[in-house]
């Protein structure tokens, strides 16, 4: 039993040392040149562009049901003017980056681990290095400046969304026109609530690219490997995002204290 | 003359399994070397030494006079551009149309223009007679059309050297024999190196000046066609008497 358990830790260690040692590789690679423009366009658009619809709805739902639960509270205290603005704030601040990240991780996640798993069991990866091509650099090192890339574009596109949606549920509420909700919407927040919250989801990218990047590359076992990859792609990113996310409120906190005031 | 391939005291495990046991062969520049052998004896292993997809665990692996086994970065990449791969399954990016396949080491290694890699590309395509499935992607081909498509891709740089794994398998007697007279023809016209894994006993005669029999992880005979049929090794005998042809 304790030689089992050992074993477990032992092997969990020794994964955590080789994806960290990935992740180190690819953050090291996404600044060295020769860049694969075309490739890491191609990416941005596959990954990012091609998320949009999935991060647009989901924003307007949440837009939505954020606004009724706020509502609610806020009816209590005679405070339902300030709804737009409370919500631009939960919006930008934290719904907006966390659930983007973890719908991110799901939508691409499983994407690249299933799309490098199924590469690695087909010998496709192995034919781009036989043809004389840096398969981490062409496959990974693309997908995770996409990613970087993509990621707090569509949070931006999420908090829009959300707030939009947020708009429509004030204005089937109460008639709220579209200006005086923005224009309250906006008023409290500014660009230090905006860009650190934003900036983290880059890193939310980083973690997405990377984990589902090392799932896929080191799969073996064929397609049931595949299948195993893409879920624990999802698995493993949401979980490493939800926990990162807490360091980065507080190192957040930290570098801008009137963000946590 | 520096060989093409050498092979020095090559051994390779994977966990407990020792697929590679000492192997050593020499194949000279423009000539065909094919490695026969029953499945699972090391053929595909030895093939991806060569392009140092695989390491040794002891010995060297030279690709001219260049030690593939311990090279890394642009160097094994330098070494890369000049071998051609066709892998058992065939390999190519499904992402990807058969053209584009094609062209991919066209658009990586060279400064042609488009239409010059376009006009290449189609050359090898037809060449395997897969002309009209340019525009295709991967998976609206059969396997033994894949097969052929990546025989293309392998050979669009006009590599000197092609390592070719199972050429014949899922392809019929007469596509097979097509692709036996081009390799032929790349060995006897443009003095490519050939390295050859198959089980198909007459595509081995035609296409090898030396076979190689691998059993257990070790060469246990190798010679012409002829020596090895009459080889006092009976397993060798048998396998190269068999009539089995793909």
């Amino acid at each position: 039993m304790l030689d089992a358990v050992g074993r477990l830790i032992l092997s969990f260690l020794a994964t955590a040392g080789d994806a960290s040692r990935f992740a180190l590789r690819a953050a090291r690679e996404v600044f060295t040149p020769p860049f694969e423009v075309r490739e890491t366009i191609r990416q941005i658009y596959e990954l990012g562009l091609r998320s949009a619809p999935l991060i647009a709805v989901s924003g307007l739902a949440v837009g939505v049901v954020l606004s009724m639960h706020t509502r609610a509270s806020l009816e209590r205290f005679g405070a339902e003017s300030m709804i737009p603005a409370g919500l631009a704030i939960a919006l930008v601040r934290e719904t907006g980056p966390l659930t983007a990240g973890l719908l991110l991780s799901g939508r691409i996640g499983a994407g690249i681990g299933a799309e490098l798993g199924a590469m690695r069991v087909t010998e496709q990866i192995d034919a781009l290095e036989a043809s004389a091509v840096d398969a981490f650099r062409y496959l990974v090192v693309t997908r995770v400046t996409a990613c970087v890339i993509a990621v707090p574009i569509l949070t931006t596109v999420m908090n829009f969304s959300g707030m939009l949606g947020g708009y429509i549920a004030e204005s089937a509420a109460t008639g709220m026109s579209l200006r005086l909700y923005f224009t309250r919407a906006f008023s409290l927040i500014d660009m230090t609530d905006y860009i650190p919250a934003t900036v983290k989801t880059a890193v939310f990218g980083f973690i997405i690219a990377t984990m589902s990047s090392y799932l896929g590359f080191n799969t073996e076992s064929g397609t049931e490997g595949v299948g195993r990859a893409s879920t624990q792609s999802v698995v493993y990113s949401s979980v490493l995002i939800i926990v990162c996310n807490v360091v980065l409120v507080r190192l957040i906190f930290f570098l801008f204290p009137e963000v946590a005031g | 003359m520096t060989p093409a391939v050498r092979l020095e005291r090559v051994s390779k495990s994977f966990g407990s399994h020792k697929v590679l046991d000492d192997v050593s062969f020499e194949v000279p520049r423009g000539g065909g070397f094919v490695i026969l052998g029953r499945s699972g004896t090391g053929k595909s292993v030895t093939l991806r030494h060569i392009v140092a997809l695989v390491r040794p665990d002891a010995g060297k692996v030279f690709v001219d006079d260049a030690e593939v086994s311990v090279m890394k970065g642009t160097e094994l990449a330098r070494v890369r551009r000049g071998i051609g791969f066709l892998f058992q399954n065939g390999a190519l990016f499904d992402s990807i149309s058969v053209g584009e396949n094609v062209e991919f080491p066209l658009r990586r290694h060279t400064q042609l223009n488009d239409s010059e890699i376009r006009d290449r590309a189609r050359g090898k395509l037809r060449a395997v007679g897969l002309e009209a499935e340019y525009d295709k992607m991967p998976a609206a081909l059969s396997g033994g059309m894949r097969k052929r498509a990546a025989l293309a891709r392998a050979m669009v740089l006009d590599p000197p050297l092609l390592l070719v794994d199972e050429p014949s398998a899922g392809l019929d007697p007469i596509t097979t024999d097509e692709i036996d007279a081009l390799l032929s023809n790349l060995k006897e016209q443009g003095g490519t190196t050939l390295i050859i894994v198959t089980h198909n006993i007459p595509s081995a005669r035609r296409l090898g000046d030396t076979l190689a029999m691998l059993h257990g992880g070790r060469i246990v005979e190798q010679g012409t066609a002829e020596a090895l049929a009459q080889s006092s090794n009976e397993m060798v005998r048998t396998f190269l008497t068999s009539q089995y042809a793909g």
